[in-house]
């Protein structure tokens, strides 16, 4: 049976992890090389590594890293930040990712999203949502969450669906940093809404609520950071535990 | 042993080097028909669109020496289906090696089928030490069914080939190469025939 997937995701400055990271085991907490090969040890379904560095020389760092990470983790890795090109995700993919998530350059220019599925295969395109509960609804925010677009979540994940994207990253700015949980209704939404895969993101503080997010909001993964990078709930516990509540998990050892 | 990867602007050929390598293996990637030939193990990645993977086979003359090839070949992903007769994906005539034509999945499902997947039925040297059950990742939207030469199936909801063997064509529909544990030991499996 087809598993709910669990993904890490780590941010990447130059060439190493940014916002902290806590691992026993692991010597150089910043390396991020090791802290993938810890994650696939531990059970991770798949890694995004989010590049938050902003000039072109680290850009090229970021690329080197890819090409690092294909080289010893064999689990699938998506990558994302800044890409705005169709030049971009071709030397990405070079490199080894498996996968390419774009954000503010799908929604500056929707036809990138149609160019890129035609060009590489929609199974490697995922569309990165940011969304906030507004006044006037579930809107979509561009530039890191900076910007409020024209967009309602809905329909926008409709449209990327039908341009050729093969996966949604959603992710909740309004729950986001929280830990109260995913945001159920907006996930599920979506989720319900399109016929690709939906990532849900932003709000995940315990194992509950992976549980929930898959049970109500019919995610088919769900993305978290710093409750995996501080221990807080270790993968290979969340996954015994979700497997406890029947739900389709790979556990492997 | 030499090794060949088949790159023709096809796909993820580095991660597939990058699987070798952990192995201790080096692998060539080319395109060059005769040290395809000379080779004596091939493996054929593919990812992306059928009819644009088939325009580049052909621009490379690779539609006429693949068939011919007789050392043991793996297809991975999009290589196992280009080694089908035709795909529903946009009508397109395949390489024509094993008699089964490739569908798309139709029913209420998320498409693409992607994530980790259970294996089932395992048949033959390339699943020794896999076990019934084991995870591998999969991501595709076509598949073949299951016909007289699956030597695995998966479900999705409906049982379909994970893999499959057609004389010395082994092919797997999972990414082999992104597979974990699992991935590397069918690869090693391959690479001891």
């Amino acid at each position: 049976m087809l598993t709910k997937r669990i993904i890490p995701c780590l941010d990447i400055k130059n060439g190493r992890t940014v916002k902290g990271i806590r691992f026993e085991n692991i010597r150089d907490a910043g390396d991020p090389v090791a802290l993938a090969a810890e994650y696939a040890r531990q059970g991770a379904d798949e890694l995004v590594f989010l590049d938050i560095t902003a000039t072109n020389e680290e850009r090229k760092t970021f690329a080197q890293l890819v090409r690092d990470i294909a080289r010893h983790i064999d689990i699938p890795f998506t990558v994302g930040g800044g890409i705005a090109a169709i030049s971009d995700v071709e030397v990405l993919l070079h490199e080894g990712a498996d996968k390419v998530s774009i954000n503010s350059a799908a929604i500056k220019e929707p036809q990138l999203v149609y160019d890129l599925a035609k060009r590489f295969g929609s199974q490697c395109i995922t569309v990165a949502i940011d969304t906030k509960f507004t006044a006037a609804g579930w809107k979509v925010f561009s530039r890191a969450g900076t910007v409020e677009t024209e967009h309602y979540t809905l329909d926008w994940a409709k449209q990327i669906t039908d341009l050729g994207a093969g996966e949604i990253l959603l992710t909740s700015m309004s729950h986001d940093g929280t830990k109260d949980g995913f945001a159920l209704d907006i996930t599920g939404d979506v989720s319900r809404g399109v016929s690709i895969p939906v990532i849900a993101s932003g709000g995940a503080g315990k194992m509950d609520h992976f549980a929930d997010v898959f049970n109500q909001a019919n995610a088919d993964a769900a993305l978290a950071a710093s409750i995996f990078h501080f221990g807080e709930v270790p993968i290979p516990d969340l996954k015994a535990y979700l497997a406890n509540q029947q739900l389709p998990i790979r556990l492997c050892y | 042993m030499s090794v060949v990867i088949i790159d023709y602007k096809g796909g993820n050929v580095q991660s597939v080097k990058f699987a070798l390598e952990r192995l201790g293996v080096e692998a060539t990637l080319t395109a060059d028909a005769e040290t395809i030939r000379a080779a004596d193990k091939i493996i054929f990645p593919g990812e992306g669109e059928a009819s644009s993977a088939m325009q580049e086979l052909r621009a490379r003359g690779l539609d006429k020496v693949i068939p011919e090839l007789t050392q043991p070949f793996l297809g991975i992903c999009l290589g196992i289906q280009l080694l089908c007769r035709h795909s529903e994906e946009n009508d397109t005539e395949m390489l024509d090696i094993i008699p089964v034509n490739v569908k798309k999945f139709q029913h209420h499902l998320k498409v693409p089928h992607m994530g980790w997947n259970n294996l089932y039925n395992l048949q033959g040297a390339l699943f020794e030490g896999v076990k019934e059950q084991d995870y591998v990742y999969f991501v595709h939207s076509y598949y073949l069914p299951v016909c007289e030469y699956t030597i695995a199936t998966a479900a999705y909801p409906e049982p379909f080939s994970a893999a499959v063997q057609y004389k010395n064509f082994y092919a797997m529909q999972f990414h082999t190469e992104k597979s974990g544990p699992t991935g590397t030991r069918i690869i090693q499996n391959f690479l001891s025939l």
